[in-house]
């Protein structure tokens, strides 16, 4: 099994870790993984798909940024812990410049009716976006009678109730976790 | 030091960001806005808006919120208590994983966290709203966004364009 591992095949440097990641982060917008998935897998073959797939799942198992997480794995497995560093940092340093650059014009012209105009404009195709990615994703939730009456629990205790988000997710955890506990050991 | 405070509330954060920034939203603005009255609403949503816009992990919108709230140094406070907790979690968790992968305990923990996500995500979806005293115009962008996306292969990228043109014209 070692000779179809991809350490094998290539091992970048810090240097091609740092611009690697920077290129996957300047590449998308409103998120970046599927720009990290084609980069890692096809493009440089740093990790096989299975690899990938593998290493998303504790990525995405985990809270935090996922890409800046797998960023961090990639950095370790080929150059340590200074990998570890310099691959999301490669990831972050490009994308934080625009956004200072972006900031600054905010700064001073933001409170421009026109400026503001745009910004009300965008908040509305965002905000369409995200009631579309949670439609997506609960699409794809398994055992949807059981498990979706949680999310609508979430928006009354979030949306509606504002409590407080780490008591939510401890208590929402404990509930639908546990469920999926016992269902899995059922099957 | 606000700076300071900045960092300690981001790293609470990021220990609960499961879904990543995107599905912190919600709590972001419990925490920037109704807690700490570092911004406003109109504030809030425009740097949503600003992230909306730019290349990069959906993260930077921690960043744009540091940078409002402090500057650079609160920028870079915020993105780094954001990213730091889990980034030293998984590298020390990573050589374990192996081991526990496929372990029940864990499918049912990505089990459970799944509609916790969406429900965050449309929590947040409800509170930009909120939060920018959506019209009916804007509210049609908004239908229309829901729509293009589910039902078309078209890239976001363009619909984030054309929601700032008309917005520029004033009708949102």
């Amino acid at each position: 099994m070692r000779d179809t591992s991809a350490t094998e095949r290539s091992r970048p440097d810090l240097r091609a870790l740092f611009f690697a990641f920077s290129t996957v982060g300047l590449s998308g917008f409103g998120g970046v993984l599927p720009f990290a998935r084609r980069m890692l897998v096809e493009e440089r073959q740093w990790l096989t798909a299975e690899e990938f797939n593998a290493l998303l799942g504790l990525c995405q198992f985990l809270p935090g940024p996922n890409v800046v997480n797998l960023a961090v794995v990639v950095g370790k497995r080929y150059q340590g812990a200074l990998g570890a560093v310099v691959a999301p940092v490669g990831l972050l340093a490009g994308p934080m410049l625009i956004v200072f650059l972006l900031a600054m014009l905010y700064d001073r012209y933001g409170s421009l009716p026109l400026a503001q105009g745009m910004l009300r404009g965008v908040a509305a195709v965002g905000c369409g976006l995200l009631f579309a990615m949670a439609w997506r994703m609960g699409l794809a939730i398994k055992g949807k009678a059981l498990f979706l009456p949680f999310s609508v629990l979430v928006v009354a205790a979030i949306a509606w109730l504002r409590w407080p988000m780490p008591w939510v997710m401890l208590l929402g955890l404990a509930l639908a976790g546990g469920l999926a506990y016992i269902r899995l050991g059922r099957s | 030091m606000i700076v300071v405070a900045l960092f300690l509330e981001f790293a609470l954060l990021s220990f609960v960001a499961f879904g990543g920034a995107t599905a912190l939203l919600p709590e972001m603005h419990r925490v920037v806005v109704e807690s700490r009255h570092w911004m406003d609403d109109a504030t809030f949503t425009h740097l949503y808006a600003i992230a909306q816009g730019a290349p990069g992990p959906n993260v930077l919108v921690v960043t744009l919120i540091g940078w409002h709230v402090a500057g650079l140094a609160g920028a870079l406070a915020a993105t780094v208590a954001m990213c730091l907790p889990m980034s030293v979690a998984i590298y020390l968790l990573i050589d374990r994983w192996e081991g526990f992968a496929g372990a029940r305990w864990q499918k049912a923990i990505s089990l459970g966290v799944a509609p916790l996500a969406v429900g965050l995500i449309f929590s947040g979806a409800t509170l930009i709203a909120q939060a920018a005293a959506f019209g009916w115009a804007a509210w049609l962008i908004v239908g229309a966004t829901v729509l293009v996306n589910l039902k078309t292969k078209l890239h976001p990228l363009w619909l984030i364009v054309l929601g700032g043109v008309v917005g520029l014209s004033g009708w949102v």
